[in-house]
């Protein structure tokens, strides 16, 4: 029995770590959010060169081969420094994904443009009306001379401004919120019929409308068989969710220690809050939820382990488990997020103090890919109703 | 990551498994199952006696006292199993409680007197450490022991004393030095509670069961023997003896166990014909809970992978007991709460109702443990207590 992280992987923790602490203090990170793309090129360039975008990718692709849990460590420090180059929607989503599918052609052409930094990439699943039901698909991919045309609008596409390519969610056959049917196409954003709408969103990133018109794609685009892209999306994730998780759980362990070590300092009534028992109760309950969250992260990655070690295991725990770890950051995040703004009183509602962004990040994060009741809803299903 | 088992210990977890099912029968469990009154006593050491004799008595303890020689991935892998089962914990007073000190501060006499008794459950100890003006707020106690010839003469009274009624034993701390500071001038004593002057008042609690009592000393002669390690050091002593009480709080396995007899019951309560378990409200008060479980299992095991790799246990291991009597609390809520209107029944007017002629099988279980379970929250350093120790000792407020 083992729960810490492996040289490797520590080694790669403290590149993160390092580069977070040396070169991406909040004002830094102010002028990124306030540029014109809202990211640093520049930046991302560095992370290609320290090899932090190959780690879900084969090695026969050039990547590092990684686990989820190689993510993870990865996540936690970038959710320290509330980093807001594409990470999560370029390597652990629209990567993910890639790297899960099995059109080694398409693998082979794309995956070492985004280990090299050229390539950016989002996942575009979300429609108007889905709220956080992927299969919920009302764009459409029609067959048409060896292709396919593709239609419909695609909401929130996480850094959808920034993309080159995105993997986009249409309905091939069956009805509007049926699980078979969705097929997941490979899109250049420069195709012709694709116009993106680029805004900021709370936590300094950007997300995008994306509309399709008569976007026509090859069939070698189709990033698994055709109408069994949602099969693809479960497959990843677990990955997804414990590698925002993860991100969560670095940005409360920051929120954490930055207001104890407030509390030690500011006085009032002569004396430091930090003293005052009822002050002391509440950050002793943060300190609580922060280490029950990473319980709950530790879980799901070691079921994972098993999971990946051991194909014909079943996944159901694994999968109880992430919709758990999902509910849990949200429940403590918010737990977290609000005591950190409320101990540090006025000062804390400024958008001067580091503390509002990434109080920001965790809501973001919680209605990304589900928020706590649709979890604990999913939690429940797979739990209670085969009691 | 991951929490993999050896091979051999996962044959030691067969073992214990195969020893629980074939020995914690359903005679044995129902005898010892928390019903107290005659014959509780008798089952309790019948009981250990068993573990005694199979070698599984103190696992805490070292060999040359009696220890099982466990590693620490066996105890924890025997707790765990134990907790599964169902099976309940030694009464730790004696096993778990004064043995450590006795062991560790003791004179070779104290040891070769006290420990094989403790070990073959022939003595009964209880705890004197609480007193009526002295709960959290332990070294406020006040009970004397003035040393005279070679007897200290103690007075005072001790409270929420478990099992005193049963006790041959008592360890007590005591105030031998007036004039030093709150934690100094108090010394620890093993106390015969056959010595005239003792008496033993019940205190019923408000599950109507009698488990706690209060202890009276009026001029009771204790010998200079009975002393453990140095006088006015018993503060030293004692503090030992709850770190050790502290490990192990989280009870997962038992909160696991409890949770699967809930969810089992709410498959069969129902609501307008619909099973419990299916309500979506009280899906999310389950789940509430479960989560919250299926993250201190891994904090459990994250302590237990630091302690058995020679370790010390990390921040972590301060919010087990917090977290788990919790958790605990929240599950005998649940469970009274699923019991419907039943939950308010508490017992015939005349003689017993079966559980059958009152229509309702586990809703006076479901009421006590509620009831008495508000006690864990309290005892063993309230939980307010452990957040102040967490806030020192982790946060460094």
């Amino acid at each position: 029995m083992n729960f810490e992280f492996s040289e490797e992987q520590t080694m790669i923790k403290d590149s993160v770590a390092r580069f977070v602490r040396d070169e991406y203090d909040i004002d830094t990170r102010r002028k990124i959010i306030n540029s014109e793309e809202g990211i640093s090129r520049d930046f991302w360039n560095t992370f290609a060169e320290l090899g932090w975008l190959s780690v879900p990718f084969a090695e026969e692709y050039g990547g590092f081969g990684g686990t989820v849990e190689d993510l993870a460590a990865v996540m936690e420090e970038l959710g320290k420094g509330i980093v807001v180059e594409p990470y999560v929607s370029t390597v652990v989503m629209f990567g993910g994904l890639l790297a899960a599918s099995n059109n080694s052609a398409l693998k082979g052409a794309i995956i070492p443009t985004v280990i090299d930094g050229s390539c950016m990439g989002s996942f575009a699943f979300a429609e108007r009306q889905s709220r956080y039901e992927l299969a919920d698909v009302a764009s459409t991919a029609v067959a048409a001379d060896g292709g396919y045309r593709l239609d419909g609008e695609k909401t929130v596409v996480i850094n959808g401004g920034s993309a080159d390519k995105f993997i986009v969610s249409a309905r091939t056959s069956g009805g509007q919120f049926d699980h078979q049917g969705v097929s997941l196409f490979m899109v250049d954003a420069r195709a012709d019929g694709v116009s993106i709408k680029s805004y900021k969103t709370m936590d300094g990133q950007r997300a995008a409308t994306v509309t399709l018109a008569n976007v026509v794609v090859a069939e070698d685009q189709l990033l698994n068989a055709v109408g069994e892209g949602m099969d693809l999306v479960d497959q990843v994730m677990p990955s997804m969710l414990m590698a925002l998780s993860a991100e969560a759980l670095g940005i409360m362990a920051t929120l954490n220690s930055i207001t104890v070590d407030y509390s030690k300092t500011r006085q009032q009534f002569g004396s430091p809050i930090g003293s005052f028992q009822v002050l002391q109760h509440r950050m002793v309950d943060t300190f609580m939820a922060c280490e029950q969250a990473k319980s709950m992260l530790y879980r799901s990655l070691c079921q994972a382990n098993e999971c990946a070690a051991d194909a014909s295991l079943d996944k159901g725990e694994l999968l109880k488990s992430v919709h758990a770890l999902k509910a849990t950051m949200a429940k403590a995040g918010k737990q977290i997020g609000e005591e950190a703004i409320q101990l540090h009183g006025g000062i804390g509602l400024t958008d001067e103090l580091n503390i509002g962004h990434f109080v920001k990040r965790l809501m973001t994060i919680n209605v990304t890919l589900g928020d706590r009741d649709f979890h604990q809803k999913k939690f429940n299903q797979l739990s209670y109703s085969s009691l | 990551m991951d929490i993999s088992f050896s091979a051999e210990d996962l044959a030691f977890r067969d073992e214990v498994r195969a020893f629980f099912a074939k020995e914690f029968d359903a005679d044995a469990a129902k005898q010892l199952s928390g019903v107290q009154g005659e014959g509780y006593k008798a089952a309790i050491v019948n009981w250990q006696k068993k573990l005694h004799a199979k070698g599984w008595i103190a696992p805490g303890w070292p060999t040359q006292y009696g220890g099982s020689g466990w590693s620490a991935t066996q105890k924890f892998i025997y707790e765990t199993e134990r907790g599964t089962a169902g099976v309940p914990d030694v009464v730790p007073f004696g096993l778990k409680m004064v043995a450590p000190v006795i062991f560790t501060f003791g004179t070779e006499e104290q040891k070769a007197r006290f420990l094989p008794r403790i070990l073959s459950s022939d003595d009964w100890w209880c705890q004197g450490y609480s007193e009526p003006g002295a709960g959290s707020d332990l070294a406020a106690l006040s009970t004397t022991a003035e040393y005279a010839g070679d007897n200290y003469l103690v007075n005072g009274a001790k409270i929420w004393t478990t099992f005193a009624q049963y006790a041959d034993w008592i360890f007590c701390l005591v105030r031998t030095t007036k004039d030093m500071r709150k934690q100094q001038g108090i010394s620890f004593l093993l106390i015969d509670m056959k010595t005239p002057g003792i008496t033993v008042k019940p205190i019923v609690t408000i599950d109507g069961k009698h488990s706690l009592n209060e202890v009276h000393f009026e001029n009771v002669l204790v010998p200079r023997d009975n002393l453990i390690g140095e006088q006015d050091k018993g503060w030293t002593y004692a503090k030992a003896l709850l770190a050790h009480e502290r490990t192990g709080m989280a009870e997962v396995a038992d909160s696991k166990r409890m949770l699967r007899t809930l969810k089992q019951r709410a498959t069969e309560e129902v609501n307008g014909g619909e099973a419990m378990i299916n309500d979506p409200v009280f899906q999310m008060r389950l789940s509430d809970i479960e989560m919250e479980l299926m993250a201190l299992e891994y904090t459990e095991l994250r302590v237990f992978a630091s302690m058995a790799g020679g370790g010390m246990p990390g921040p972590e291991s301060s919010l087990l007991k917090i977290k788990g009597t919790e958790i605990s609390q929240a599950i005998h809520e649940l469970q009274l709460q699923l019991a419907g209107s039943y939950g308010g029944a508490l017992q015939a007017v005349q003689g017993d109702l079966s559980g059958d002629e009152l229509g309702h099988d586990y809703a006076g279980e479901a009421r006590s443990k509620y009831m008495y379970g508000r006690a864990a929250t309290i005892y063993g350093g309230s939980n307010e207590v452990q957040r102040n120790v967490i806030a020192k000792a982790v946060l460094g407020l």
